[in-house]
């Protein structure tokens, strides 16, 4: 009985590493691919331990693998958010078809402070659909 | 099918199929970014593939080596973050 839930629990916590590996290969953008690694396989990682802390039966094992999942799920919101404040800086582009950007020429290019209106110095603004030509219409004409 | 050969011959080979498809978009990947997040994913499956064996062992003593995995994971993101950073900012 016991080897059938940890069988149940360590297929589910595969199949999530698996499906957040294709995912990382499959998504087309660096932010879409961020929030795959964030989600997916922290839930893998923390099924697969759940599973080896009811094989072991024991407190010291249960204790370190509930330390491990506390820290994986403490830890993976901390680096997406960071790893995704910096690419936004480094200039990667968005996704052709993603819908809004909600950040677009509110950071200064140069000293990354975040500011609330967009249209302050236009030119100092990180924005990274200036190559779409109706933007830039739009901006022109401002 | 006991537990044992489940593992084994099933959920260890799936993982390996993941890492193998992670390892190819750290190769690839377009920007730095996508190299950095390649390896967090990659570090984060190598501690469910340590799991996995220390059932198939018997051993618990190969999770103190998942929890130092998970550190080091989290700190190299945070430092190349950072770097990324600085390496951009014009003074």
């Amino acid at each position: 009985m016991t080897s059938i839930i940890i069988g149940i629990l360590v297929t589910l916590g595969t199949l999530f590493i698996l499906l957040s590996a294709i995912g990382l290969l499959r998504m087309p953008d660096t932010y879409l691919r961020i929030s795959v690694n964030t989600k997916a396989a922290t839930l893998g990682v923390g099924l697969v331990l759940v599973g080896t802390a009811i094989f072991f039966n024991d407190l010291s094992t249960t204790s370190r693998a509930l330390v491990i999942i506390l820290f994986v799920f403490l830890t993976a919101p901390v680096s997406a958010h960071l790893i995704g404040r910096a690419s936004y800086f480094m200039g990667v582009k968005l996704w052709d078809k993603s819908v809004m950007d909600d950040l677009r020429g509110k950071y200064q290019k140069h000293s990354y402070v975040l500011k609330s209106k967009t249209d302050d110095t236009p030119h100092d603004n990180i924005d990274h659909t200036k190559n779409d030509i109706h933007t830039r219409i739009d901006e022109d004409v401002k | 099918m006991t537990l044992n050969e489940y593992l084994s011959y099933i959920i260890l080979p799936v993982l390996g199929i993941a890492v193998l498809l992670i390892v190819y978009r750290f190769i690839k990947g377009p920007s730095m970014a996508d190299k950095i997040i390649a390896l967090d994913v990659l570090i984060t499956t190598g501690i469910g593939i340590i799991g996995v064996y220390s059932i198939t062992h018997g051993r618990s003593t190969f999770l103190d080596t998942a929890l130092i995995l998970a550190l080091i994971a989290f700190l190299s993101t945070v430092a190349f973050s950072y770097y990324l950073e600085k390496r951009n900012r014009k003074k």
